[in-house]
């Protein structure tokens, strides 16, 4: 079973809506033992990063999570839930993250050219780095996906899996070991995205 | 780069699309799903359903049908139409719109915007603006384009996108319908005015108005039309194969 972690930050219709299209035994989850119970994870998130993180703990499931994943178990964050990955954000203060992935997360104004709009907002194509990831197995370099943000990870390049052009390269996903991370959406990316979901429901426990 | 998009409208009446719409591949025209699911393997970036819908009847057949597109179709959807308050946001955005677009509802209650931007991100609000020359001023027009409200629309723009607006819809009441090409120098001069994304509506006949929009404009994020979507005039797919051969970003 895979857990969409419900911790009341958005709305996880369309999220449910794409692991059910690509055949997923998928769950809305709000309790610690739905996740212990899980195969893999999906850590969801919309809004700002101090109130999903504030929320996050608040819910019990912060340590869970990261325990998990401490164990192995595949974990996906998705938008702001990528963001949540990271040590720590920059959004509004400094607010500290899970720490499954070293590094940080900056606003991507001042960091690109002023006549560019924020957020960066629209289909974007995802760029492969050197770094292979099994979720992207079943789309091509250059496949466009959906992106709506106004903060970026910056981590090691190690981590990043792709990146997108906005002026800057910035960090569209990133692995370390069964910690993945999508800052676009892929619930609202076409087949691209349905395609990502796939892969990630395939990978072995 | 992010790509332009290109977004068809859908009007949505008692449950069913309407504008008698026409496609050979197509055995309904006229069911929400089947014409969402066509218009998603076309390649359309992003759908906008509007709720034309009077009765409460008709707008539980909307959320019904809007829950039924946004389980099966995986790109962004926008829903405008009777959203007149808060409440409105919601129960449109627990049925799997990604974005919602307010008209007459803004200019009825100026604050409506930042009471959802606060709640659910700028990103999530679309202002929609229905703009007609009036003694050459740009002027916003309520109910469908039927009253003047005498607002300057730039102005009016600027104020709403202060206050957490993340999208404007420009719908030039001049040039809809006529077939002639977008208002360019209403869309230029709304540009000139805001920094969140814009989109052009109004005026469209044929590919070659959308790439002299995205050319002459470099600063327009999207191109939105209905008819000569739903007619077959233009086809998704040869247009954005026609502005990619014009050097213009999209997403095939």
């Amino acid at each position: 079973m895979i857990a969409i972690v419900d911790y009341g930050v958005g709305n996880l219709f369309s999220l449910k809506s794409s692991f059910l299209s690509v055949g997923a035994d998928v769950k809305i989850c709000k309790t610690a033992d739905e996740l212990l119970a899980a195969d893999k994870i999906i850590l969801p998130g919309v809004g700002a990063f101090r109130d999903a993180a504030k929320k996050l703990a608040a819910s019990g499931l912060k340590e869970v999570i990261i325990n998990e994943a401490k164990n192995g178990k595949p974990l996906l964050g998705i938008c702001l839930g990528m963001q949540l990955l990271f040590e720590k954000s920059f959004e509004y203060g400094e607010h500290e993250g899970l720490g499954l992935i070293k590094g940080e997360i900056v606003p991507l104004l001042g960091e690109i050219k002023s006549d560019l709009k924020i957020p960066h907002m629209g289909w974007n194509a995802l760029n492969f780095t050197e770094n292979e990831t099994p979720i992207f197995k079943n789309i091509k370099n250059g496949d466009h996906v959906y992106f709506v943000h106004s903060f970026y990870a910056k981590t090691a390049a190690r981590n990043i899996t792709a990146t997108a052009e906005y002026d800057i390269n910035v960090t569209a996903s990133v692995q370390c070991g069964n910690v993945f991370g999508c800052q676009f959406h892929p619930e609202k990316s076409g087949d691209t995205g349905l395609n990502i979901l796939k892969a990630f429901c395939d990978l072995e426990d | 780069m992010i790509t332009k998009r290109i977004i068809p409208c859908l009007d949505v009446k008692d449950g069913r699309v309407v504008k008698g719409v026409n496609f050979e591949d197509l055995s309904d025209v006229s069911s929400p799903v089947d014409l969402a699911r066509y218009y998603s393997s076309a390649g359309a970036d992003e759908l906008v359903f509007y709720d034309i819908t009077a009765s409460a009847e008709g707008r539980r057949l909307f959320t019904d049908i809007l829950t039924e597109v946004a389980s099966q179709i995986f790109i962004p959807l926008t829903v405008g139409g009777g959203i007149n308050t808060v409440a409105d946001f919601d129960r449109v955005l627990k049925c799997g719109a990604d974005k919602v677009s307010v008209n007459s509802g803004a200019i009825k209650n100026p604050a409506l915007i930042g009471e959802a931007a606060k709640l659910y991100g700028d990103q999530c609000v679309v202002l929609s603006v229905d703009i007609k020359r009036v003694d050459g001023v740009f002027r916003v027009f309520a109910r469908g384009g039927r009253d003047n409200t005498g607002l300057e629309a730039i102005d009016w723009i600027k104020r709403c996108t202060q206050n957490g607006a993340g999208e404007v819809v420009v719908n030039s009441i001049d040039t809809d319908g006529v077939k002639k090409g977008f208002d360019l120098e209403m869309l230029d001069a709304v540009c000139n005015a805001v920094s969140v994304p814009v989109i052009a509506s109004g005026g469209a006949g044929n590919i070659a108005h959308f790439t002299e929009l995205f050319k002459a404009l470099p600063k327009v994020d999207a191109g939105l039309a209905a008819s000569i979507f739903h007619f077959g005039e233009v086809k998704i797919s040869d247009l954005k194969q026609n502005l990619k051969q014009n050097g213009i970003s999209v997403r095939l």
